[in-house]
């Protein structure tokens, strides 16, 4: 395996993905006295360059490290990042890569990854049953943390109407969050 | 009895919860007599919305508190890398030396939870008077944490930006004292954990993880690392005083050789891990550069910042599970958090459970369940269904354990004869 700089990865990305590549950004930080240099990668892909993208990540290390992923409602989309890890076992070499994809409220899918990294079914039923977005060929349907008695259609993450403000029990005398 | 009688399956859900841990769990193990056949792994008894919490009702200075209290054991890795996250997403600087302290109070808490779950192990396989040992043993360093922190737990050590307490110089006495006295038990811990032949015996080659399938499941932590796969986020990656410090992976072929990733493995990792937390605290203490503790003391002007700051951030700590990860997204104008995303290292490890326990036999679950250290067995009631018959028989967690104990007694007797 070789390893490559974090301006080569972004790179690599550009041309595997060509116009699929939205955009990037390399974070650094200096850490500590002897002022080692922390890395953390951004790259933000297309929904139909997703599985591409994640292939790509794989050909980099044979088995990328995937740590969760996490969703964020913008309101009128969600924006998915898995969290990825290269290059560890090496000293002070590893990469964090978060890989990006922003989806429209009225088409939330994305194809499953589990395939590639069978690891990712806890995470890929978690972002299903919290923000509502649908994973596609995913192998194993069931919620994961909410019970099974938690209603349909009200997804805990999710800041519109979809969210869980109104199972809100409000103490008397307090004031209840609002709902965004 | 026909041939497809003798063949039934059974169904035993282990769990979900067990008064004296802090994580409640259900495994649904199919066995066929005593052979395990399938294994799944319910979650979720004890979710608390914890993220919620951060992205509606709490400032991100409340968060930490919050983030200290996922977990009662590990109160130090989420806080460590909550914090990490919300720095990298604002650009908060880090004095440094509260880059050491970080690492001083992290190893610590390594080398209490590697202890309790060295004794919690020795209980689960019958083993009561090393299980008494190890935790007399871990003593010790709650003392010591107790006097740096002033508290045994919940430290509430860190703030963004820093640490809220010194290590000063008049305290360095005491914490080399219970450093050398971890050195000077470390031989017979091992003599206890490594030698001793009913240890070995319940515990080699059972719950095997081969290095392959921990690299499939992205497993994490000392889980692993037992089977080989050299991850660790303090030798990985530049964090905390760790990147100074040239820390490397413990590995089982360290001390024999070879990689089985069976429960003796995670023994192994486990104990010589105690000894590198000892030998990193020394070298953080004589290497500690003097100075701030922390760049903004005042709370108030630290919200205001944080109010304003635009941005998105990762913290990854080395917990004593594996690796703990926070992802933080702060937008301008909001005073909760946009996102908070947490994943604890058990949540990786879960992964991997069916793969241990398949072929496995019942009396092995506790121990092998164990072997991640998953906040321990929430084995307390077990219900066997026999789907031939519908009967129900309630398998309780002193049965499940007594199962256990008769096996090590059956290997003990064996062995006499």
């Amino acid at each position: 395996m070789k390893i490559l700089s974090p301006e080569k990865i972004v790179e690599s990305f550009k041309i595997c993905l060509g116009s699929d590549f939205i955009d990037s950004s390399i974070y650094q930080r200096e850490v500590a006295v002897k002022k080692n240099l922390f890395t953390s990668i951004w790259i933000r892909v297309k929904r139909e360059a997703f599985k591409k993208s994640v292939e790509h990540i794989c050909k980099l290390q044979e088995y990328p490290h995937l740590s969760v992923i996490s969703s964020s409602d913008l309101g009128d989309s969600v924006a998915l990042i898995y969290h990825f890890t290269i290059y560890y076992g090496h000293h002070l070499k590893a990469l964090s890569v978060g890989l990006g994809v922003t989806l429209p409220k009225n088409d939330l899918k994305i194809p499953t990854i589990t395939d590639l990294i069978p690891g990712a079914i806890f995470t890929e039923r978690e972002t299903q049953e919290m923000i509502g977005v649908e994973i596609v060929d995913i192998p194993d349907n069931r919620r994961l943390f909410l019970p099974e008695d938690f209603p349909e259609g009200v997804y805990p993450w999710r800041k519109d109407e979809k969210g869980p403000h109104g199972m809100l029990r409000v103490l008397p005398g307090r004031e209840g969050i609002k709902n965004e | 009895m026909s041939e497809t009688q003798t063949k039934t399956s059974y169904t035993i859900p282990i769990g979900p919860v067990h008064p004296a841990v802090h994580e409640a769990i259900r495994l649904d193990v199919s066995v066929e007599g005593e052979e395990i056949v399938d294994v799944d792994v319910v979650v979720g008894q004890v979710h608390r919305g914890i993220e919620w919490l951060g992205m509606n009702r709490n400032n991100p200075v409340q968060s930490i508190y919050l983030a200290e209290r996922v977990c009662g054991i590990c109160s130090t890795s989420h806080p460590f890398s909550f914090v990490q996250a919300v720095e990298r997403a604002t650009g908060i600087e880090v004095p440094e030396r509260a880059e050491y302290i970080r690492v001083i109070i992290a190893e610590m808490e390594r080398i209490h939870s590697h202890l309790l779950w060295a004794g919690v192990a020795a209980h689960e396989i019958g083993f009561d008077s090393v299980f008494y040992l190890a935790w007399r043993v871990r003593e010790e360093i709650m003392d010591l944490m107790e006097y740096i922190t002033g508290n045994r737990n919940s430290k509430a050590m860190f703030q963004i930006g820093g640490v809220r307490r010194d290590v000063t110089e008049e305290q360095l006495p005491r914490i080399r004292k219970s450093l050398e006295y971890y050195k000077s038990v470390f031989n017979q811990l091992k003599t206890v954990f490594l030698e001793d032949i009913t240890v070995r015996m319940r515990t080699r080659n059972v719950g095997i993880l081969k290095t392959e399938d921990a690299l499939k499941f992205t497993a994490a932590g000392p889980t692993a690392r037992a089977s080989g796969v050299p991850k660790d986020v303090r030798q990985d990656e530049a964090y905390g005083a760790y990147a100074d410090l040239d820390i490397k992976a413990i590995t089982p072929d360290m001390l024999t050789g070879t990689v089985v990733g069976d429960v003796y493995d995670r023994i192994i990792v486990r104990l010589l891990e105690v000894k590198q937390s000892v030998e990193i605290i020394e070298r953080c203490l004589a290497q500690m550069p003097p100075g701030d503790i922390l760049t903004e003391p005042k709370i108030a002007k630290l919200l205001a910042t944080l109010k304003k700051a635009d941005g998105e951030g990762v913290g990854r700590h080395e917990a004593p599970r594996g690796e703990c990860f926070h992802y933080v997204r702060l937008q301008g104008g909001e005073e909760t958090l946009a996102t908070w995303k947490i994943r604890a290292p058990t949540y990786a490890n879960l992964v991997s459970m069916p793969t241990i326990l398949i072929g496995g036999q019942i009396a092995d679950v506790p121990i092998a369940f164990a072997s991640i250290d998953p906040c321990i067995s929430c084995t307390n009631r077990a219900i066997v269904v026999d789907t031939k018959t519908k009967r129900k028989s309630v398998l309780t967690d002193t049965e499940l354990h007594k199962l256990s104990v008769e096996k090590t007694r059956r290997l003990q007797a064996k062995l006499d004869n």
